[in-house]
């Protein structure tokens, strides 16, 4: 599935200061039984968000009005668990595009990246920075560059910089993915296959 | 060739790599890819708007677990999403030519046994499946991790993924285990050592006495828990015990074949002098009976313990998030707190060894009556052991009842939920919140500490009702 294409992205963004936030809590097991993939956004974080009854939580920070952006900033490993890709669906879905946090867990950060959603892993200081600024600022806008790989806190001008190999940036930057560059070599993969001893 | 030292992980990847990208990931050669009810109908619907088709059918296998009831299961399956789900893995299996293992079918069960019990997981291959508990396969020599749907995408339009190599960690454990203990407390050992995302990374090898001296079952276990601590996945060097446990079973190689392949097997091991990026090295004298107390697999402990206050390198904060939903205090002593179900199952501990271990606590007890326990086969050949062993007259004498196979309340897709604000003991991978059923409340361990829950109603150390 074809996603946008990713440059520069300015915007407010929603602060989580929560640790280790799983793949159950991004989207809890009970809907992922959908054979499509739409809709996903609307129970991202469900359990956090609403009561059994379906009443939003107030204090939860996507049911705060004053919070808003393509931009979600989390404690450290975010993504744990299930290997489920509905979580990045989710957060895609819901209409987030970069993810901030000081650590990723593996399986997430690969799901995000192939659908087009930026992972951006900074230090554990400059995510405290974030989320200083949001708490002042609610609105604060935060720029993300993956050209220059850099993300820039606007108010304040801080900024770092973050990794991410060539191949990836250049699909994200070009709205590729993997699967049209490994159909382009399938012929290689033939060769390979008959030398395999499975 | 180079004659340089390498490392068992080193030689079942390099040998999987089809192209390296100058900055950026392998293309890496997957040689068998399992596939669930969950995680692929997205993916084959992605391949078919793409024109695509599989590129070798005979690669992939398929088995309906995570979305299955675990009663009743000639019957049709009650939830329409389920049911649809359940369709659309055999309609695509079909439609491809993809063995296919349905509910009712004899060889169903968890993709992670069923693979192992039939002989399609052997040693030096990479394997893969939408479902983070691939590393279970690791068990056997084996490359084996979790991927997304994208990621089955690829594998079904054209068996391979791209990935970057993962760091390498070895992971030692010296001495022999105590009564009582057994892997499920080695890996919950480790991970509350390592946190739960100490590995993140990570590709782990388990070495040392202890791992050598397991079962097959038991490094099942061991490196199904591996993703707990943020390892991709986790391996154990195929040895006798390894061949022991493949030959004759269906897919295995036979005759000739089995000779070649078991001159490869052999191999497969870590060389003299090859490195790590880090080593870990613990003593099996110092693990416990373990159960964890929060909302991460690495907030674990000896059953004799306290609960500890605030843990090195999580912030307060979220330490005390968990401690609440739990409803648990830091200093709290484990045992003695009540239990009100039990569920014994899952990828993790749903093999014959596990139903063993639970059954030689329970012989001659009976079920507490306020627990409500889940005794969930991981499949169909499991469930038949446990009747063919005696396991169910001892069962059925206690008070329990055996389920049919399936992933059941690990992840509560189906209806085995565990209430809200209730406590679960499982032998299940997960302790996050809501894990297995909105608001419930789990506390992991091993199948003996499951079985004396189940039996006290109450967190109850195991070695004191072995004979």
């Amino acid at each position: 599935m074809a996603y946008d294409k990713f440059t520069i992205l300015k915007s407010s963004a929603v602060p989580m200061p929560i640790e280790n936030v799983d793949t159950d809590q991004i989207i809890p097991a009970r809907f992922l039984k959908a054979t499509e993939r739409k809709g996903f956004g609307d129970n991202l974080f469900r359990d956090w968000r609403y009561e059994t009854d379906g009443t939003p939580k107030k204090d939860f920070v996507l049911n705060n009005p004053i919070y808003s952006g393509k931009i979600l900033v989390a404690g450290k490993n975010f993504g744990s668990g299930s290997s489920r890709e509905h979580a990045a669906w989710a957060i895609y879905d819901y209409g987030f595009r970069c993810v901030v946090s000081s650590f990723f867990a593996d399986i997430f950060k690969n799901n995000s990246l192939n659908i087009g959603i930026l992972p951006v892993q900074v230090s554990p200081e400059f995510l405290d920075k974030i989320f200083t600024a949001i708490e002042a600022d609610p609105k604060a806008e935060i720029a993300v560059d993956l050209a220059t790989q850099t993300i820039t806190i606007a108010a304040t001008g801080a900024s770092e910089s973050f990794a991410i190999n060539g191949y990836k940036k250049h699909n994200m930057m070009n709205g590729f993915d993997d699967i049209d560059y490994l159909q382009a070599m399938k012929e290689d993969i033939k060769v390979f296959t008959e030398k395999s001893l499975y | 060739m180079s004659n340089k030292p390498a490392t068992l992980f080193d030689k079942v990847w390099d040998s999987h790599v089809v192209r390296k990208i100058e900055d950026g990931p392998d293309v890496f050669f997957i040689d068998r890819h399992f596939i669930h009810e969950v995680t692929s109908p997205v993916a084959f619907l992605g391949m078919e708007g793409r024109g695509l088709k599989v590129m070798f059918p005979e690669k992939t296998f398929a088995t309906a677990d995570h979305n299955t009831p675990t009663i009743n299961q000639h019957l049709p399956v009650q939830d329409p999403l389920s049911a649809n789900q359940l369709k659309a893995l055999e309609t695509n299996s079909n439609k491809y030519g993809i063995s296919h293992w349905g509910l009712g079918n004899p060889k169903n069960g968890i993709v992670h046994v069923v693979g192992p019990e039939n002989g399609i997981t052997l040693p030096g291959m990479t394997i893969v499946c939408g479902d983070s508990h691939t590393s279970t396969h690791g068990a056997f020599g084996a490359i084996a991790f979790g991927i997304g749907t994208s990621e089955v995408e690829m594998v079904l339009s054209s068996q391979c993924i791209m990935q970057p190599k993962p760091k390498k960690m070895r992971i030692n454990v010296t001495g022999k285990l105590g009564k009582g203990i057994t892997p499920k407390d080695v890996t919950l050992y480790i991970i509350s050592k390592l946190t739960a995302a100490g590995a993140t990374g990570y590709f782990v090898e388990y070495a040392g006495e202890v791992f050598e001296n397991m079962s097959m079952e038991g490094r099942m276990t061991v490196c199904n828990m591996s993703i707990e601590m943020g390892a991709r996945g986790g391996m154990i060097a195929p040895d006798e015990t390894t061949f022991n446990y493949i030959k004759g079973r269906e897919k295995a190689p036979q005759g000739a074949a089995w000779d070649k392949a078991l001159a490869y097997w052999k191999t497969l091991k870590t060389d003299e002098g090859a490195t790590f990026d880090v080593e870990h090295t613990y003593a099996a004298a110092d693990i416990e009976p373990m159960i964890t107390y929060g909302t991460n697999p690495g907030m674990g402990m000896g059953i004799t313990h306290h609960i500890p206050s605030a843990l090195a390198g999580d912030s307060k904060a979220s330490y005390e998030k968990s401690l609440q939903y739990m409803g648990f205090h830091e200093e709290d002593a484990m045992l003695g707190k009540k239990v009100d179900y039990v569920f014994i199952g899952s990828c993790t501990n749903g093999r014959i060894e596990d139903f063993r271990a639970f059954a030689s606590i329970v012989k001659g007890r009976k079920k507490a009556e306020h627990v409500t326990a889940w005794i969930v086969p991981g499949s169909h050949i499991v469930e038949q052991q446990i009747k063919d062993e005696g396991i169910l007259d001892i069962l059925t004498e206690a008070g329990f009842q055996l389920r049919q196979p399936g992933c059941s309340a690990c992840l509560a897709m189906n209806d085995d939920k565990v209430p809200a604000g209730k406590y679960a003991v499982s032998t299940s991978n997960r302790n996050f919140e809501g894990r297995q059923g909105p608001g419930s409340r789990t506390m992991l361990a091993s199948p003996l500490v499951a079985a004396a829950a189940a039996v006290t109603g109450v967190v109850t150390d195991p070695r004191e009702l072995m004979a």
